[in-house]
């Protein structure tokens, strides 16, 4: 119902509770790249006064529930909401019929999603209605109330289901621009890439290696669950405030469900508490906002645990068969691979996971002749799509094995294997594209190899077993009995930013004023930080272009452009790129604004290169010219700029041949574990990785990315999976109870060697960094839980009745 | 039903509250203190620890009607907190444990962040287990973080000097989604080695 | 929702008795979930934290009457010697914010086949101790569990404590998870010995609709110690002993396949933990009547 108090209330309540404010950051250090200066928002973190997106309060503000299908496939029979709508404090209950304008669908690159059900449900926990009310119990309650009649389908759950000849559609009338290439309409999208002749490679083989693998599904299990609060404004437009890793993608998707100009979608970015690819599609954005607008209150939604297991995409599980030949030198003859992915019910990223799937499919390595096939299916499961690491992941797993495998089957040492055939600057995709920067790989694994191991038995004590370093921990299951130690090797290549020709490029407001009698910068851009650091190297940037102390990062928002995704390791290097650029433009301006008033004082004005170093305008011999404070005197220089990396093609669809990719991350691990063989539980004891970073502009939170991202690796391989009954399409552990994630007795030590190889296509010879990790990390424990039992193990995660016969 | 109980050392009334509201719940969205985080509301995460009573317990499983008059110490008042025990010796905390510290004092005497950053909230008194999670690069998202020093914090109030694996042990019931708890380790072994040095 | 805050003992038990349905919460960590996660509305919530007795133990000549809501890490630190297997199985709860919570009246309210205390209070030996306004009563643990989280309490009952034997000889508690810490049981076991009575008791949890003993298992045991004189000489057991009194151990599961692992593996593992926790036991009685021996 319309309130009457709505400006008043707003009037009253002004911005809620919880928006974020400038953060300032500076101090008498130079704090420049390269240095590991702090987070800008440490403080607020421990004291816990940073507002993350569930913190927002407003006064009058209402509660918005979500109800959900209860079944994986289902037309839609009946829906009845007039007894939760006659429910006491309930405000409004929406359902498709209520949708304002004719756009009701969603999506990142296809708009397949429906913002509510329409006469079908095509995943377990797909929303079907809204309801605001005025306190969370009341709109649960009422959504209870909500009667729906579902008439079941079959479902489609693998790759057999989806493309038998008369199986059911999971989305009739495709009109994509992908129905065109693939081989049926319950596959999203299909990329081959063929380079050379595999067949006739095959031919110069001595030992051929296949295997079949398959990968779980892996949550991004974010702590800060999905959530936001969306504000109705006087001019008929909403205010939101949202966790997010892109608000101008967001923007796209949601302004025209509700039929308001982009300009009445005010985004404001709220804390994120983590993201890992599961924040790149809308989750409870556009529910939001429509009930705000249809009860002229503020609306906030706040999903628990459980509803974000339904909340948002998941890593894609996959289906991997390969099959690799050498030559008893240990040369790499030909890979041909074919790697299903099960993309669920709705798009996502699919296609662009299918892209990284197969144009990263056989690994750094050298392999001129190369047959690979990725698909990406529509079935009835959960739907999938970004996670940290993207189609990489899963092929990483496979491939790694393989060449393990091969290995073995050479009788060569695992690492010296992958080192015969390690890719280095120069070496051609499977797509074609030459790698046209460093490419240390051969390099990361003699590191890793080369650090010290640790010491056996570190459990033994003089009081008998501290069980807590022992396999099974705390539950006391081993004094060391059964307990054997393996060692594993992976390496991974990760592209950076987006590929395939998208118009990946990010913008970056710059201003640089005296206040307080001192040069300050502000940044403005709408990069969301999701607790990567980004905020941390803004303030960097703009000190070593500025020479300033003080930089104040401003609310990442939609009031600037587009900084793109927060994913694809591209943020430091996207977003990083345009404020150094902004800030180059920024430093241009001012030193015309001081030629303009100083420049007869000094002939170098004319003739130097001048920096802006230490709050003075100084000549790259040294000499101090001007000091900031006097050349920008009561003058606010700003600018605002768009910058965009090196544009990508599209891959051919026939051939996958095309310069799709800009940069590369390689990273390499060595997995320490140790297993007891008999009751099947794991213990990584040591985790090391060796990753090439370009240039660590904050080594503290390099690292701390690099052990992040290890550590989600170890999860997947040892634990994390999300469980879907084949017969039933229902996810069956949607809790922190039953999706396990690593605790701090499962993580081991992560010793870090990080290696700075220029690439001088990046700014400041960056690499993006956040990814690389993950994808090593699980193959390395797969190896070292193989070493340690002598099992194939073909699945990840491995599961204590994989490891005993007893699955 | 109303709820009266004690806040971060200051009494607290909140009236309406229905009866299967979580501590929790009422701490963020009644009392204005949002700093306990709401992860996963099962007891699995540990983001939303606070002390009841100075025992470390999860705010989400503990039903609102269960705080009549009791006390409650959440992230906000972590700082005051420590000031209150370092100020009174070992008056609110065991003083016990011997162990060998994980990390030595000439260790963390050459210890240091790299970079020295005023930042938002400069001038805000932090305790010393607050400090070396920023000094360590231990937060990240931060949304692990209040709980984490909720529990840090009283760990090392029992035991000054802990082993690795007790820190671990400690905090196997804080999840940590961004940082694979490294920098985790580094930050609660500084705290105890300035705490050490400070004694 | 009424929220029923009963000041003592008396007033939870006519409480109780004048709305059955009332849902006792002490540590709340099963019946907070619930509600959180909209599993369960009860009518009425039963608060029994203000009821201090409760929070209180006492350690007789031979038992110890364990308050039900004393929370597990005040098991953990304080009843190591008298419970032996319920302090590690106390240990193995959870994460420390919930054993700082928990107590074993909860586990024994929701009778979980997964509680962790099961298996411990099993292989000791214990009864419950059941009140309500009609009177208390003791129910032996054995006559428990009567179903997949059901139990002998009448409606109108609440657990006032229970009562463990003070171990008479070594006692152990495995716990099989698929992570290293804050975990549920994908299932466990628990032994004790009893030299007084030369008898070994078993408890099995989450390998059967309720936790169970092994009691063909602990007969051959029984038997074969006696016959082979082994609470006399201490010799080391045999393996085909230990081995046959696994598989029997194995035998006495009757599981399923869940989220958590499948029936083939929890019938495995309980075989692997019965075996390691009888040495365990057994070694440690043997190096304790070496050291009566030599103090002698």
């Amino acid at each position: 119902m319309p309130s009457p108090k709505l400006s008043t209330s707003l009037d009253q309540g002004g911005a809620p509770t919880g928006a974020p404010t400038k953060i300032t950051q500076g101090s008498q250090t130079k704090g420049g790249i390269g240095e590991s200066t702090l987070r800008p928002d440490g403080i607020l973190k421990v004291t816990g006064e940073f507002a993350y997106s569930s913190d927002m309060w407003h006064e009058d503000m209402l509660w918005g529930q979500i109800l959900r299908s209860t079944v994986a496939h289902a037309e839609i029979v009946s829906l009845d909401t007039s007894e939760a709508l006659a429910t006491p404090g309930v405000y409004a209950v929406m359902t498709y019929d209520d949708l304002p304008t004719e756009v009701k669908n969603y999506g990142l690159e296809i708009q397949d999603t429906p913002v509510l059900a329409h006469g079908k449900v095509r995943h377990h926990g797909e929303p079907v209605a809204i309801v605001a009310a005025d306190h969370p119990e009341t709109a649960r309650r009422a959504a209870a109330k909500i009667k729906v009649e579902y008439r079941e389908l079959p479902v489609i759950t693998d790759e057999a289901s989806a493309t038998a000849p008369d199986a059911i559609l999971v989305h009739e009338n495709r009109d994509d621009h992908h129905i065109g290439h693939v081989p049926h309409p319950n596959v999203v999208h299909r990329q081959p890439i063929v380079r050379g002749d595999a067949d006739r490679a095959a031919g110069r083989a001595d030992v051929i290696v296949k295997g079949e693998y398959t990968f779980g599904m892996q949550d991004q299990a974010f702590l800060g669950p999905e959530s936001g609060l969306a504000v109705p404004e006087e001019d008929g437009g909403v205010h939101l405030y949202i966790a997010t890793q892109w608000l101008h993608s967001d923007l796209r998707q949601i302004a025209p469900v509700l039929g308001l100009p982009e300009n009445k979608v005010r985004m404001t970015l709220a804390g994120v508490g983590g993201a890992f690819g599961g924040r790149e599609d809308l989750s409870m954005q556009i529910h939001a906002c429509l009930l705000a607008l249809r009860t002229g209150k503020p609306v906030k939604i706040v999903y628990n645990r459980f509803e974000s297991f339904f909340g948002h995409v998941h890593r894609h599980p996959a289906k991997l068969y390969y099959e690799h030949g050498a030559t008893r030198d240990g040369k790499l003859t030909h890979v041909r691979c074919r790697i299903v992915l099960d993309g669920g019910a709705y798009a996502s990223a699919s296609p662009a996971v299918v892209g990284n799937a197969s144009s990263l499919g056989i690994g750094p390595y050298v392999v001129d002749d190369v047959d690979i096939e990725a698909i990406a299916l529509y079935t009835n499961n959960p739907p999938c799509g970004a996670m940290r690491g993207f189609g990489a992941v899963q092929a990483c797993f496979a491939y790694e094995a393989q060449m393990d495998k091969v290995a073995k089957e050479l009788g060569l040492d695992p690492v010296e294997f992958r080192r015969r055939n390690a890719m280095e600057q120069g070496t051609l995709l499977p797509t074609g594209q030459p790698v046209d920067s460093p490419a240390p790989v051969a390099e990361l694994l003699r590191r890793v190899s080369a650090m010290p191991l640790p010491p056996e038995r570190q459990w033994e004590s003089s009081e008998g077993a501290d069980v807590r370093q022992l396999p099974g921990g705390l539950s006391n299951t081993t004094h060391g009995e059964g307990v054997v130690r393996g060692i594993g090797y992976a390496v991974g290549i990760k592209n950076v930013g987006f590929s395939e020709g998208f118009d990946d490029y990010s913008t970056a407001r710059v201003r640089m004023e005296v206040i307080a009698g001192e040069a300050v910068a502000t940044v403005h851009t709408a990069m969301a930080e999701v607790g990567q650091g980004g905020v941390t190297v803004h303030a960097q940037i703009a000190r070593t272009e500025l020479g300033v102390a003080q930089v104040t990062i401003h609310p990442a928002d939609t009031q600037v452009g587009s900084a793109g995704s927060t994913s694809a390791s591209r943020q430091t290097y996207v977003t990083g790129g345009a404020v150094k650029n902004a800030c180059e433009l920024v430093r241009e301006k001012v030193l015309e604004t001081g030629r303009r008033r100083f420049g007869t004082y000094h002939p170098a004005w004319a003739t130097a290169e001048l920096l802006l170093e230490g709050g003075k305008v100084v000549t790259d011999g040294g000499e101090v010219l001007a000091d900031l404070v006097d050349v920008l005197g009561e003058e606010a220089v700003e600018v605002e700029a768009e910058w965009r990396h090196r544009p990508t093609e599209p891959f051919d669809l026939r051939t996958g041949q095309g310069n799709g990719h800009v940069q590369y991350s390689f990273a390499a691990h060595r997995a320490v574990v140790e297993v007891d063989t008999e009751l099947g539980l794991v213990k990584v004891i040591e985790l090391a990785c060796a990753q090439d970073v370009g240039k660590a502009l904050n080594p503290l939170s390099v690292v701390g990315q690099i052990q992040g991202g290890t550590t989600q690796g170890l999860g997947v391989a040892v634990m994390e999976e999300i469980i879907v009954d084949p017969k039933t399409a229902k996810v069956r552990n949607p809790s922190f109870t039953d999706y396990l994630i690593p605790t701090i007795l499962d993580t081991p030590t992560i010793p870090v060697d990080v290696l700075e190889l220029a690439d001088d296509h990046a700014p400041y010879g960056l690499r993006g960094i956040g990814e690389a990790p993950t994808l090593s990390s699980t193959p390395a424990v797969l190896a070292a839980i193989r070493n340690a039992t002598g099992l194939e193990l073909n699945r990840t995660p491995v599961r204590p009745e994989h490891l005993t016969g007893t699955a | 039903m109303r709820v009266n109980f004690t806040v971060n050392g200051r009494p607290q009334e909140a009236d309406d509250v229905w009866e299967g509201e979580s501590l929790l719940y009422v701490l963020r969205e009644r009392l204005g203190l949002p700093g306990s985080k709401n992860a996963c509301e099962q007891g699995e995460c540990g983001s939303c620890t606070v002390r009841l009573d100075g025992v470390p317990v999860c705010s989400c499983l503990v039903a609102a009607g269960q705080v009549e008059g009791r006390e409650v110490v959440t992230v906000e008042g972590l700082a005051d907190y420590a000031r209150d025990r370092a100020e009174k010796g070992c008056a609110r905390g065991a003083c016990g444990g011997e162990a060998p510290s994980g990390t030595s004092l000439d260790e963390a005497r050459n210890w240091q962040a790299r970079g020295s950053d005023s930042q938002t909230g400069e001038g805000t008194e932090l305790s010393p287990v607050q400090q070396a999670f920023i000094d360590a690069g231990a937060v990240q998202c931060g949304f692990c973080t209040p709980g984490l020093l909720v529990a840090a914090d009283e760990m090392l109030e029992r035991n000054p000097n802990p082993t690795d694996a007790d820190i671990r042990e400690a905090l196997s019931g804080n999840l940590c989604r961004c940082t694979g708890y490294e920098k985790i380790m580094d930050a609660v072994r500084l705290a105890a080695a300035r705490q050490g040095e400070a004694v | 929702m009424d929220f029923l805050r009963p000041a003592s003992w008396e007033e939870a038990l006519a409480a109780k008795a004048e709305h059955p349905t009332a849902v006792p919460i002490a540590g709340g960590t099963d019946v907070m979930v619930e509600i959180n996660f909209d599993h369960r509305r009860p009518e009425y919530l039963l608060d029994l934290n203000r009821i201090g007795d409760l929070y209180e133990w006492e350690v007789g000549d031979d038992s110890v009457r364990l308050g039900a809501s004393v929370p597990y890490s005040r098991i953990m630190e304080n009843l190591r010697s008298e419970l032996p297997g319920l302090a590690l199985a106390s240990h193995t709860v959870a994460s420390p914010q919930i054993r700082n919570r928990g107590g074993v009246g909860g586990n024994l309210g929701t009778a979980s086949p997964a509680g962790d205390a099961h298996p411990a209070l099993l292989a000791a030996g214990a009864e419950v101790e059941a009140a309500s306004v009609r009177g208390t009563r003791l129910i032996p643990i054995d006559d428990f569990y009567t179903g997949v989280k059901r139990n002998a309490l009448a409606p109108d009952e609440l657990i006032r404590a229970v009562h463990v034997k003070k171990a008479d000889g070594p006692q152990q508690y495995s716990k099989v998870g698929t992570r290293n810490a804050m975990v549920i049981a994908v299932c466990a076991f628990g032994l004790a010995l009893h030299p007084d009575t030369r008898s070994v008791r078993t408890g099995i949890g989450s390998a059967a609709p309720t936790p169970v003993r092994a009691k063909v298992a602990e007969d051959f045991l029984d038997a074969a110690l006696e016959e082979g004189g082994f609470w006399d000489n201490g010799k080391i057991i045999t393996p085909s002993v230990a081995k046959q009194f696994a598989d029997l151990c194995s035998a006495a599961c009757n599981p399923i396949d869940d989220v958590r692992g499948t029936a083939s593996y929890r019938r495995h593992a309980v075989g692997v933990m019965a075996r390691r926790t009888l040495t365990w036991t057994w070694e440690s009685y043997r190096g304790a009547r070496r050291h009566t021996e030599g103090a002698a």
